[in-house]
């Protein structure tokens, strides 16, 4: 068996390059084909990651946890039914990556000239800091320092639309649990820039006791939210969430709190999964073609080694095998080109020519081309499976060789 | 113990309107050890006879017996086992794997016998000395004349000592000498190793060596001398 492997393997490895020229060709298909699905992968994910994550940084989290109607209805008079200090209790030591609890809910802004709808958050900035999309270190002025902090940050956008600036006056508005205005003056302390514009003129940061107090709620909250590693990742969470909190709440995965979004990935996924598919398709008329021409070139050989006792399925085996070195070779230089072109391009590629049309996806103007293992795994498994498939046809037509007219025929 | 028993065989082929009896009604045995030879004028059916002993090709009708088997109705890769392990076989042309060297090629049946490296190592070289040529060893056909290629067939066919070997003018190619040499190989291995030869030629020389002759025509046997060998 190892021996007929090895003569096998022998023998495909030196027709591989018995033609040199059609080879190298088609091994060039099969690199720009690998390189291709990868690159482009990386780049779809990387989008996809990025608006992703830059959607999980701005509300959801991986897990929320809300009042049941918060969802349908989110009014302050949803509140979680267990005050702050008890969710204190149970989260603290829970061995979350991050977690926090904040008020979250529409108010209206306004400054001597305009007005806005936005959406107050009410937040302990430490707690937060993993999970917001704000640059606490990049925001100009300075971010809030803590949950009783009275000043309140706003977007640059926001600013430029109420037009006003660091360090004047605005006034929030929102609704308390009786359905009466709360309003006060808040001053404002800092400017957050957002990769996505929209996120600048729609959120409005300030400390959660201090909206606690304005919105008149003792320490009720609307909101725990929960940060897990990976947000692909996020049934062992939400099942660990699930367990901290009684049946009176609704815990939420990211997925349903964004269904927008949670949809996309999975399209993206299967997305991806059909650009490998077809790149392949495209490739293995090359590759089939290629294989054909290999075996009829080559019919008294075959005819020649069936007649001194080789078997047929070894025959096919050869001809598989000739297949896979070619994809194998193909694959090896195609994901080290890939490798080779998006490490250099990971530190982010500007797309701000078309950063509105971005930002209407929730998209970033930098891209960052993700490299993920499972993507590489993932093409370097469609092209081989399906390389092998290809190959069967080809082969199996030479294993059908009667070896006396393979051996006479006149070429 | 007979080698190889042929029973009423008949082949036809269509050539154009014609049809063409490659052999009629032929039956033929071969004890083990002889040394048969075939001769005909072209088309005369010998080929045909050679290839349905080695299970190539299948006979419209009849019964192919090797060895107390009988093979005419066996599948493509009990036969491919069969010619594997008992036959030897010289074809006329185009006998060897292009991109193999002269030693890879001899050594390539007894790689898919799955004969250890070190012994066919040495076997080949053994053989390749035997046929004349030493030193080519790593030559490929390409670089080898029509003659050097038809010795490195023979060494192939008979380096792994098969019970029966059938060669299809294994002289045909080869200048006198050369053919001495092979023809002395040939009586070797059928006196000392009780290798059975069929072979078909036209050369006088392997006829005289030949302990049988059988003369064919139309795909009959129409002539059969015993004789001592030379």
């Amino acid at each position: 068996m190892i021996n007929t492997l090895r003569i096998l393997t022998l023998l495909a490895w030196r027709n591989l390059w018995r033609n040199h020229r059609r080879t190298l060709i088609m091994l060039g298909a099969v690199v720009v084909g690998v390189w291709a699905m990868i690159f482009m992968t990386a780049l779809t994910m990387g989008m996809v990651n990025d608006m992703i994550e830059d959607s999980i940084s701005v509300l959801p989290g991986h897990v929320q946890v809300h009042h049941p109607d918060y969802l349908d209805d989110p009014n302050i008079a949803n509140l979680l039914p267990m005050p702050d200090a008890d969710i204190e209790k149970t989260f603290a030591n829970a061995g979350f990556r991050a977690w926090s609890t904040r008020i979250k809910v529409p108010a209206v802004v306004s400054s001597e000239r305009e007005s806005r709808g936005v959406t107050l958050l009410g937040i302990d900035p430490q707690r937060e800091r993993p999970m917001t999309f704000v640059d606490y270190d990049a925001v100009e002025g300075r971010f809030l320092e803590g949950p009783a902090d009275d000043g309140i940050v706003i977007g640059h956008k926001l600013a430029d639309t109420l037009e006003t600036e660091l360090g004047k006056r605005i006034v929030l508005m929102s609704q308390d649990p009786d359905n009466d205005i709360a309003d006060r003056g808040f001053r404002v302390v800092g400017l957050f820039h957002a990769d996505v514009a929209a996120y600048e003129e729609q959120y409005v940061f300030a400390g959660k006791q201090t909206v606690q107090k304005l919105l008149g709620v003792g320490d009720g909250v609307t909101a725990i939210v929960v940060l897990g590693d990976d947000y692909r990742d996020v049934e062992p969470l939400y099942d660990k969430v699930s367990a901290l909190v009684d049946g009176g709440v609704t815990v939420s995965r990211w997925t349903e709190l964004d269904t927008y979004l949670g949809t996309m990935l999975r399209v993206m996924d299967g997305f991806v999964l059909v650009w490998v598919i077809v790149i392949f398709l495209a490739l293995s008329f090359g590759l089939v073609n290629t294989l054909v021409m290999a075996v009829f070139e080559r019919v008294r050989e075959i005819g020649l080694m069936l007649a001194l006792g080789m078997k047929p399925s070894s025959i096919l085996g050869q001809i598989v095998i000739e297949s896979m070195m070619l994809l194998i070779i193909g694959l090896a230089i195609g994901n080290l080109l890939a490798w080779v072109t998006i490490k250099p391009l990971e530190s982010g590629i500007d797309i701000s020519v078309v950063a509105e049309g971005m930002a209407m996806m929730g998209a970033a103007s930098v891209l960052y081309p993700q490299l993920r293992l499972e993507d590489v795994v993932l093409a370097n498994t469609v092209v081989l499976l399906m390389g092998f498939f290809a190959s069967l046809s080809p082969a199996w037509r030479a294993s059908r060789f009667q070896p006396i007219e393979a051996i006479t025929k006149v070429n | 113990m007979t080698a190889v028993r042929c029973v009423n065989l008949c082949k036809t082929y269509r050539q154009g309107e014609q049809d063409i009896k490659a052999l009629d009604h032929l039956s033929m045995e071969v004890e083990e050890g002889g040394f048969v030879c075939l001769s005909s004028p072209s088309g005369g059916g010998k080929t045909t006879l050679l290839n349905a002993i080695g299970g190539l090709d299948k006979p419209d009708s009849g019964e192919v017996w090797i060895a107390g088997q009988r093979i005419d109705n066996l599948g493509k890769g009990d036969l491919a086992e069969l010619r594997l392990h008992r036959i030897g076989f010289v074809f006329q042309a185009f006998n060897l794997i292009p991109v193999l060297s002269a030693r890879e090629n001899v050594e390539f049946v007894m790689q898919v016998q799955g004969v250890p490296v070190a012994e066919r190592r040495a076997k080949s070289m053994e053989i390749l000395e035997e046929v004349g040529l030493q030193g080519l060893e790593d030559r490929l056909p390409s670089e080898m004349s029509g003659g050097q290629q038809q010795r490195v067939a023979v060494a192939r066919a008979i380096v792994s000592n098969p019970a029966l070997v059938l060669a299809d003018e294994p002289t045909a190619n080869l200048d006198s000498k050369t053919a001495d040499g092979l023809i002395d190989l040939f009586k070797h291995l059928n006196e000392h190793h009780g290798t059975t030869f069929i072979i078909a030629t036209h050369d006088q020389r392997v006829m005289a060596y030949a302990k049988r002759l059988v003369r064919m025509l139309d795909g009959r046997i129409v002539e059969e001398v015993e004789q001592n060998a030379a």
